[in-house]
């Protein structure tokens, strides 16, 4: 079947999709949106955290067919996700700049050429990433959170976070790194 | 495999009428996690997401219409105060991601002993909204859940929603895991005191073959509150008391043992689980306790 959705903005269609496939099998095999990761399926791990109508969602627990018609953002459309965001009604969403939207993200395999989202930046800045293999999830879980709760207590943090696994940092530099990005939200207020 | 897609609930019905093996999926997080592991191939795959109505819940003089596809989170935002067990329920549900997604239909569809949201509906009193072409019934909770996976649901029927009785005292829900979030149930307890009935209620989770309630613990309970004026005076539950509920409430357990607990493991819990719900909400009824919040 076919599936419409608009990702990251974008609108795009995938076709020969397999009715019993998960969102994160179209994004990353026929979309080439490798960010969001494929571990657990089984929602165990959030490591394919994507925002589906704008709420966090395993996308492996997403049946394809599921999202026709709807909005997704994933880790890759992360920074000018949290750009329009910060932009506000300022920035509106004008032809021109529609358009200089679409253009950018020039390389999804690598993101090489991409800001990145103040969240990004936080967690290389506080060495939260390892392996980075989570990254992707975390990024998207703790972007989310971010928005509805820009001055998060470390029980906030926590609670957000508990539905993605990491298996390297001990989770302290992830928190670290939370913690800065709100600081740094707070500040740019 | 086909993907069907009814706009509206009338064409659900119908399409589970013409086709009574499709397999509803809304929140996806037990459906999808069998087909990606090979587990189920249904033949014929039905997404209720398209059906607003599902997602929508009213709040009534006596109960809440509980819509099938209510996500946990919005149970947890927004009916606390009306169903403070099943809230407390929903929020040791998985993680967020997983309580954005999935609701109690799901829980009721699956089934499953382990469900989490099986315990505070029968402690609270619950209906089962359950619909096809040919009529709407309301299935007692009690008589919902048939075997392990297995519930009264005919072939052609969906649930459109769940009819749960608004609180008249306090209710509790207490989970045992390895941890805070993402656990499944090693097994679970709810208990709701009904003031207005001089009754109290219970559901067991994950210690039987299906969800359970502990009704000898209930009727020896009800006799012995009753009896001693509990519901008048106010005093607090004589420890014997609370132990004779314990102990009937552990025996009213069927468990097995399995990789997330053993049987003799879940029958002591479930007696622990008891005892501390009974004092939190007895506590909580006399009007003395700041304890607002269950224990996962």
């Amino acid at each position: 079947m076919r599936v419409s959705f608009t990702v990251n903005g974008r609108p795009q269609e995938a076709d020969d999709v397999w009715e019993g496939e998960s969102l994160l099998y179209v994004l990353r095999e026929r979309l080439g949106l490798p960010g969001s990761k494929n571990a657990c399926e089984q929602g165990e791990c959030g490591s394919c955290t994507v925002r589906l109508d704008g709420v966090p969602v395993c996308s492996c627990l997403v049946a394809a067919g599921q999202v026709e018609g709807r909005e997704v953002v994933t880790v890759e459309g992360l920074a000018d996700y949290a750009k329009q965001r910060s932009c506000g009604d300022s920035c509106g969403t004008s032809l021109d700049e529609a358009k200089g939207w679409q253009a950018e993200g020039t390389d999804s395999q690598t993101g090489e050429g991409t800001e990145l989202s103040p969240i990004q930046q936080a967690f290389i800045d506080a060495g939260a990433v390892q392996c980075g293999f989570c990254t992707p999830g975390l990024l998207v879980a703790a972007d989310e959170m971010l928005e509805r709760n820009p001055n998060p207590t470390d029980a906030d943090i926590r609670e957000a976070l508990s539905g993605n696994l990491c298996r390297c940092t001990g989770y302290e530099k992830i928190m670290d790194a939370v913690r800065l990005a709100a600081a740094r939200q707070g500040e740019a207020v | 495999m086909d993907f069907l897609r009814p706009a509206s609930w009338e064409e659900a019905l119908a399409a589970k009428a013409e086709h009574p093996t499709a397999v509803p999926i809304a929140g996806g997080t037990d459906v999808m996690v069998e087909i990606n592991f090979d587990h189920r191939r249904p033949e014929y795959l039905m997404d209720l997401n398209r059906i607003g109505d599902l997602s929508e819940w009213e709040v009534g003089e006596d109960s809440v219409r509980l819509g099938a596809s209510v996500p946990y989170s919005q149970i947890m935002e927004s009916l606390r105060a009306e169903l403070p067990g099943l809230a407390l329920a929903s929020h040791t549900v998985a993680s967020p991601q997983i309580r954005n997604r999935g609701g109690v239909g799901g829980n009721l569809g699956t089934a499953s002993p382990a469900g989490d949201a099986h315990p505070a509906l029968l402690a609270a009193g619950a209906e089962v909204e359950a619909e096809s072409v040919r009529g709407t019934r309301l299935i007692p909770i009690d008589e919902f859940y048939q075997g392990v996976k297995r519930n009264a649901l005919a072939p052609d029927e969906l649930i459109r929603a769940v009819h749960i009785k608004k609180a008249d005292g306090p209710q509790q829900f207490s989970k045992v895991g390895t941890r805070n979030a993402m656990v499944i149930a090693v097994c679970a307890f709810g208990l709701a005191l009904h003031p207005q009935t001089r009754t109290v209620r219970t559901g067991i989770g994950s210690a039987a073959p299906t969800p359970i309630r502990a009704r000898a613990a209930e009727e020896f309970l009800n006799a012995a509150l009753e009896e001693g004026g509990f519901w008048d005076n106010g005093k607090i539950i004589t420890p014997s008391v609370a132990r004779q509920f314990a102990d009937l409430c552990s025996a009213a357990c069927n468990p097995i043992d399995d990789v997330r607990g053993t049987a003799s493991y879940r029958r002591h819990a479930v007696g622990v689980m008891a005892r501390r719900t009974l004092t939190w909400t007895w506590e909580s009824y006399r009007g003395t306790a700041a304890r607002t919040e269950g224990v996962a």
